[in-house]
């Protein structure tokens, strides 16, 4: 196919670049799920607090980051830093930190649903059998909340893959800003690069988040009871 | 440095036009998503052949890419093949194909929630398919949509800021050039976290009263 | 209620002969044979799974027979030129489980089938719901919604919007198993006085005492075939059968 275009994902330098333009985007990604995991346990135990002060803190956190959408956070981080610092940070560290306070929040609200919804009586029965506090986290609660947990977190995160997407508005050098360098490259002897590298991006993004989406639903089904 | 009030009754006109915009891409949008939604919902209800598996593809694919990626191949990539989108078009195009797959994940939900006991009253007193559709299974499918759908009109909004990517005037891209142009940050991100709050809030509110509504209304179980 | 015109003598609103079903190797019905005449009210009685449920649902179409035929006002299910949308509006069935369309009003749920079906006046209809909702002692809850009411005052409801669309029998599937114990008479009595004015009926139920009340007739099926039948009198006093002596049997304590 010589006039197809398509020879412009065949050449092995261009797929090289845009692996490693996708591995850019899945290293901002994994950082950030990392971050969001970790803190987001914290974040929702200190949701289930009993406290309103710390609650309504908490929930305004959240709700603050649940109707701003994500692109003017990574604007007001981005273009705030610059004001707070005197510079711009690196975008880089910005989408990690933009991804990371919300996967937070979010991942928070997950722990905290799944906590609560654990009914008081499976406590209690723990107890009556005679298990201590501690054994009745480790053989009764957890088991249970993990397997609540599980599936939106998985799912969380293949919304944050897709939300990695975004830092192209910040100027970090990722799989689309890569797309785009070499279509310019190739504009003249290939006008057809354009179609066939923003195909392979879409194709890449997908095949990146299907499976993970689609072992959510696989323990969602298995573990709903 | 004080905070620039001119600056900001200024640039009002802008960030007004920048409005309209997202809200015309994200209502024409919306509604075309809900339409794609609720037609490819019936499709899979139905078991309609080919037809279904083509649909559950493109819920798959429409749910895990993100909109700036399904953007730039619809506005850059599409017209090498002859097809030639304006860029507006363009966008309100990509939102449902995005929200297409959403709306028809939670219509979805809301169909198999209709039990099989009221198929056989609707069949038992002759209702036809399309008369057991608009008066049967749909009320009763969209009242246990309600919260997902309305959770994804809320998505769908906010996914428009995405739209600057292919040359849309719209509040993302008019910040970063009044931000580049005149280095009024505080004022112009203020804003436009002003102006996304104006369109998000009474659409959220709005989405709650409807919600409980619905619920206590119609069903109350 | 009115007949279906031109009766001739012995002329069946409903007519079976040899329906056979089964669910893989397993016959449900096997081979079963009944006749119901205009202003009859039939019982068929039984033990679980004996396939009385089956037999209503194949008459109303909501399962299908491999075997036999089954003939509404003359029309043979299946024929060619058979419509089910149409016989369907001659046919009134009320279900076990006591639903009405949840999200529509007491009227919402009668008017439905007459308006949208029949295509009939919604004047027309109403005057007639409303004599038919005084009669079952439910006027006053017309505009109420379903979760508003109790279980024997949904299957009132229900008995009130099949009969809204002048069917020429009724099915009646075990109407009374799922409701609570004090509310089973409010509806068995409704359906005694259809079956006084002259309603063909066909009812499936565990009611013994009421089975003898509304019975011209009364069927007993075992094992996918009307192992015995008779008249209320005969077979509750006199059943001939072994299987059926058991069955009885099983509902008396001593």
């Amino acid at each position: 196919m010589p006039n197809s275009g398509f020879s412009v994902l065949l050449s092995v330098n261009n797929m090289r670049r845009l692996m490693i333009g996708l591995g850019g985007t899945l290293e901002i990604a994994l950082l950030s799920v990392a971050i969001s995991v970790v803190a987001g346990l914290f974040y929702g135990l200190l949701m289930t607090s009993k406290n309103r002060v710390i609650y309504g803190i908490c929930r305004v956190y959240l709700e603050a980051f649940r109707i701003v959408p994500m692109l003017v956070w990574l604007f007001l981080l981005f273009f705030g830093s610059a004001i707070a610092f005197g510079t711009n940070l690196d975008g880089f560290f910005v989408s990690v930190v933009a991804f990371s306070m919300w996967g937070t929040a979010e991942m928070g609200d997950i722990v905290r649903g799944s906590l609560i919804s654990i009914p008081q009586h499976q406590r209690q029965s723990g107890e009556a059998l005679g298990l201590s506090f501690w054994q009745t986290q480790r053989f009764i609660i957890i088991p249970q909340a993990l397997r609540r947990i599980a599936p939106s977190a998985i799912n969380l995160i293949t919304r944050m893959v897709k939300t990695t997407s975004l830092v192209v508005f910040v100027g970090v050098t990722e799989i689309l800003r890569v797309g785009k360098q070499i279509i310019e490259f190739n504009m003249m002897t290939n006008p057809m690069a354009s179609f066939w590298i923003y195909g392979f991006i879409f194709a890449a993004y997908f095949m990146v988040c299907y499976p993970i989406s689609k072992l959510s639903k696989k323990l969602e089904a298995k573990w709903s009871y | 440095m004080g905070f620039d009030w001119e600056f900001v009754v200024s640039v009002m006109p802008i960030y007004g036009a920048a409005i309209l915009l997202t809200i015309k891409i994200a209502v024409l949008g919306t509604l075309l998503s809900l339409l794609v939604g609720a037609v490819c919902s019936l499709l899979l209800y139905y078991r309609v052949k080919v037809a279904g598996s083509l649909v559950k593809g493109y819920i798959e694919l429409s749910r895990n890419t993100p909109l700036v990626i399904q953007l730039f191949f619809l506005y850059y990539g599409l017209p090498k093949l002859g097809i030639m989108l304006p860029n507006e078009v363009c966008a309100i195009f990509g939102l449902t194909f995005l929200g297409g797959g959403y709306m028809a994940e939670s219509f979805r939900s809301g169909l198999d929630a209709v039990s099989s006991v009221q198929l056989d009253l609707g069949l038992s007193i002759g209702l036809n398919t399309f008369q057991m559709i608009r008066f049967v299974v749909f009320p009763q499918a969209l009242s246990v949509a309600m919260p997902s759908l309305g959770a994804n009109c809320v998505f769908l909004i906010k996914e428009t800021s995405v739209v600057s990517i292919i040359a849309l005037r719209d509040l993302m891209s008019v910040t970063k050039e009044l931000i580049g142009m005149y280095y009024n940050t505080v004022e112009s991100l203020l804003l436009l976290v002003v102006c996304y709050l104006l369109i998000l809030l009474p659409v959220s509110f709005l989405l709650i009263f409807l919600e409980r509504r619905f619920r206590y209304a119609e069903f109350g179980v | 209620m009115t007949m279906s015109t031109g009766a001739a003598e012995r002329e069946y609103i409903l007519e079976i002969e040899g329906l056979k079903k089964s669910y893989g190797d397993m016959a449900v019905l096997d081979g079963i044979n009944l006749g119901i005449e205009s202003g009859e009210a039939v019982v068929a009685i039984g033990p679980s799974g004996c396939g009385k449920t089956t037999l209503l649902k194949c008459v109303n179409g909501l399962e299908t027979h491999q075997e036999g035929t089954i003939k509404i006002d003359g029309r043979e299910i299946g024929a060619d030129g058979f419509d089910w949308r149409q016989a369907r509006q001659k046919i009134g069935m009320v279900f076990q489980s006591y639903d009405l369309f949840p999200h529509m009003t007491v009227m919402g749920n009668i008017l439905l089938g007459p308006m949208q079906v029949q295509k009939r006046k919604r004047e027309e209809v109403t005057e007639q719901a409303d004599a038919l909702l005084d009669r079952v002692g439910l006027a006053d809850r017309k505009n109420d919604f379903p979760r508003q009411l109790s279980g024997g005052q949904k299957q009132r409801i229900a008995i009130v919007r099949a009969l809204c669309m002048n069917p020429d029998i009724m099915l009646f599937d075990e109407v009374t198993a799922s409701l609570d114990p004090e509310m089973v008479r409010e509806v068995l009595d409704v359906m005694l006085g259809l079956a006084r004015q002259g309603m063909t009926m066909l009812i499936v139920t565990h009611e013994m005492e009421f089975a003898k009340a509304v019975a011209d007739r009364v069927l007993f099926m075992d094992g996918g075939i009307i192992a015995e039948e008779g008249s209320a009198r005969e077979f509750f006093e006199k059943p001939t059968t072994e299987r059926a002596q058991r069955f009885l049997n099983t509902f008396y304590f001593e």
